[in-house]
């Protein structure tokens, strides 16, 4: 088979968009945007590198702050909400058994947040829109600094992503309870009520006799769990893009309305409670279910400790609202009793329910020896050790003396965030890839184990290597979100830079496997309307 | 008062540690489940002991440090403590405005920098001059935030804005202008 046949059919051209399910097209979709999301997320990682050891001539500062702004929220919003986003969608009826509820709402998720995310990362490239991810008040109200007309676009393309995780909530909590045509009436206030978790706590408090068999599966109840914080996200998110919309709209207007009216320390308050549903809640919650469900899938075993998994979890949504004092332990104006409490003492059960999460799957893979190493094993794996390194990193600097050192340091972007994101997060999302890819593409062919190798080494190696260094660098005291124009950090910059574009190599040795795997032809016509109308997930011939 | 870079050797020690054997451990891990043998069942008793101990690491580890960490104490009680000298610190449109044109500070001296923001949210840290942090706190418009330190060795430091303002906050450092002097 010639190289052109295999990059414009795939791999054998084994695979064929035209037989692929409305449902199948739907989820891929959504890996394919995410990908692509990702990558751009990495092109601008590598940028903001070479500005911390260089500032390049071309790229203002103002630019500079624009990409360190847009950054987190395309690799969060555009790549991982997409791929987790597009998965779930899959893997809830996959697993309930029952079709999605509405295919249309899906779809609504898909082109909003593809198209929310590139109206806000256009807004921030043309407009140099800055206040970063954190939006501490009143910056991004500050009009001497920022464009209020690029800023209403930017804050219209994050709401645009909102709207869409809303469809993505309302699609996931009436999957799991509706009743499809032709079925049995589902209960769906128990089905819900073991979603969440209620009827698992009743449980605790009933004899053994009484106790009530779960309704849904462990993934589902992760799912449906770390699906309730990214309900309070897009609220917290959405009621504040609203907030600072009217003040930019006021102002464009001819109005200014006094900044002074919003206690800064409050709004820094209740919007990192929201922010804090992201990173230490749908994501933990999202990936220890993720966990959980590659583990029994590599190993066709039931779960270690299933009952305190699913405590675990629940625990994880309940510690989720509770630990977002945290990022406040340099605020000296937070009362000492919510930064020891919150801060401090709930923020150290993550220690716990992560651990918990880890040992659990360990010891499933254990049950199963010996295993074949594949592909999603060896990225689940890395996604493993992404979050037992990331974690402890991140309860060591929530401690009240060690974040008086620490805080906004390049320790708190490298070995705990970026080592939790790019390492845990992406290896374990990877994991997921290789071994949802042959169901949801009718068994298309890997086309090179070899560049499957090379992605894993390429990435894990990249991942802990850039955070390591830019962790030395915090510990040296380089700051996050700064620019250092006298070359005082480079040595560590360089080396964070080459782990960097170890990263990059990896993500292209992916996205050209993927390519010569199922055709040029092939990821286009993912984009083609579907001819195939069925609900079913799968077509006929793959059940 | 032990100096905070001590405190960061400590941490890197620590971290570094942990982080070799958990990687060590996931790579034995992985060599051992491809290997020959049968799979077996992981005990109990192993687990809650996993369980217990990640407790007591997680508890431990904020008594320990409010314990070493001398000024973990003294942040949380400072209200209540004299302080030797008191700089009133204030910050708008991206510039501190210093009470002296050099902060100069006697060894030993307990200092509560009192910094004030009037427009928006800033950080205050004091860094050597090898570019290591002494310590950094935030600066939030509308409310009072003060840091009391306790000096004990010379030493000459540059005040940075250690949280993000905006593009046009990027550079708001004092190059040299606190001074601790007086000790053997």
């Amino acid at each position: 088979m010639s190289y052109i046949n295999t990059l414009m059919n795939g791999e054998q051209s084994v695979f064929s968009a035209k037989k692929l399910t409305p449902m199948q097209r739907m989820t891929l979709r959504f890996v394919v945007v995410g990908l692509l999301y990702y990558g751009i997320a990495v092109i601008e990682g590598m940028i903001m590198r070479i500005y911390q050891i260089e500032p390049i001539s071309v790229l203002g500062e103002s630019h500079f702050f624009a990409i360190l702004t847009a950054h987190p929220l395309v690799g969060i919003f555009g790549s991982t909400y997409s791929i987790v986003f597009g998965a779930f969608l899959f893997l809830v009826p996959f697993l309930m058994k029952k079709p999605l509820w509405s295919i249309r709402l899906a779809n609504s998720t898909f082109w909003l947040i593809t198209i929310g995310t590139f109206i806000f990362w256009v807004a921030g490239f043309v407009s140099h829109f800055a206040p970063l991810y954190t939006l501490y008040w009143p910056l991004p109200a500050d009009f001497s600094q920022f464009n209020p007309v690029g800023g209403a676009f930017f804050i219209a393309g994050i709401a645009l992503v909102m709207l869409g995780t809303v469809f993505f909530v309302i699609n996931v909590f009436k999957t799991i309870t509706y009743t499809p045509e032709g079925w049995e009436k589902q209960p769906a206030g128990a089905l819900m009520a073991d979603a969440i978790g209620y009827s698992g706590l009743r449980n605790l408090f009933r004899k053994k006799s009484k106790q009530k068999e779960h309704l849904v599966s462990l993934p589902v109840a992760a799912i449906a769990r770390g699906t309730v914080d990214t309900a309070l996200n897009a609220g917290i998110i959405l009621f504040t893009g609203v907030l600072i919309l009217v003040y930019m709209v006021s102002h464009i207007m001819g109005f200014d309305l006094k900044e002074s009216a919003v206690d800064a320390l409050l709004y820094k308050n209740w919007f990192w409670w929201g922010l804090d549903l992201i990173a230490d809640g749908l994501v933990l919650i999202f990936v220890a279910g993720t966990w959980y469900l590659l583990a029994t899938m590599i190993t066709g075993k039931k779960l270690f400790m299933q009952n305190i998994a699913r405590a675990a979890l629940l625990v994880e949504l309940i510690v989720s609202w509770t630990v977002w004092s945290h990022h406040l332990l340099s605020d000296q104006a937070q009362p000492g009793w919510l930064k020891i409490v919150s801060g401090e003492l709930v923020t150290a059960f993550e220690l716990i329910t992560q651990g918990l999460a880890f040992f659990i799957t360990l010891a499933t893979l254990w049950s199963a020896r010996p295993l074949k190493m594949s592909n999603e094993l060896k990225f689940l794996l890395g996604g493993l050790l992404g979050f037992a390194l990331a974690v402890p990193a991140g309860i060591m600097q929530a401690d009240i003396g060690l974040n008086r050192i620490l805080h906004n340091t390049q320790w708190i972007i490298g070995p705990h965030v970026h080592v939790a994101v790019l390492v845990g997060l992406s290896m374990t999302l990877y994991s997921a890839i290789y071994i949802l890819f042959p169901i949801l593409t009718n068994g298309a062919k890997l086309y090179s184990q070899k560049l499957a190798n090379f992605h894993f080494w390429a990435h894990l190696i990249g991942g802990i290597g850039m955070g390591a260094f830019m962790g030395m660098a915090g510990l040296n005291g380089m700051l996050r979100r700064t620019i250092y124009y006298e070359g005082e950090f480079n040595l560590y910059m360089i080396l964070a830079g080459i782990c960097g574009g170890l990263l990059l190599l990896a993500f292209l040795a992916f996205l050209y496997n993927i390519i010569m795997s199922v055709g040029v032809k092939g990821v286009l016509g993912l984009f083609q309307a579907s001819e195939n109308k069925t609900k079913d997930l799968l077509p006929a011939d793959n059940q | 008062m032990i100096d905070s870079s001590l405190v960061l050797w400590g941490q890197t020690v620590a971290y570094t540690c942990y982080a070799v054997a958990v990687i060590l451990l996931v790579g034995w891990f992985g060599i051992a489940i491809t290997k020959k043998g049968k799979g077996s069942k992981v005990s109990k008793p192993l687990f809650y002991s996993f369980v217990g101990m990640l407790v007591v690491i997680g508890v431990s580890l904020h008594i320990v440090t409010y314990n070493t960490i001398p000024w973990v104490p003294m942040d949380l009680d400072r209200a209540n403590i004299k302080a030797d000298r008191v700089f009133e610190i204030s910050v708008e449109k991206h510039q501190f405005m210093l009470p002296e044109e050099e902060l100069i500070i006697e060894c030993g001296e307990k200092v509560l920098f009192n910094v004030t923001s009037y427009d928006l949210t800033y950080g205050f840290g004091l860094f050597r001059q090898d570019n290591s942090m002494l310590f950094q706190m935030q600066v939030i418009p509308g409310h009072v935030n003060d840091i009391l330190w306790e000096f004990n060795s010379n030493g000459v430091y540059t005040i940075r804005s250690t949280e993000y303002s905006g593009p046009k906050g990027a550079q708001m450092i004092i190059k040299d202008v606190v001074r601790v002097v007086g000790c053997e």
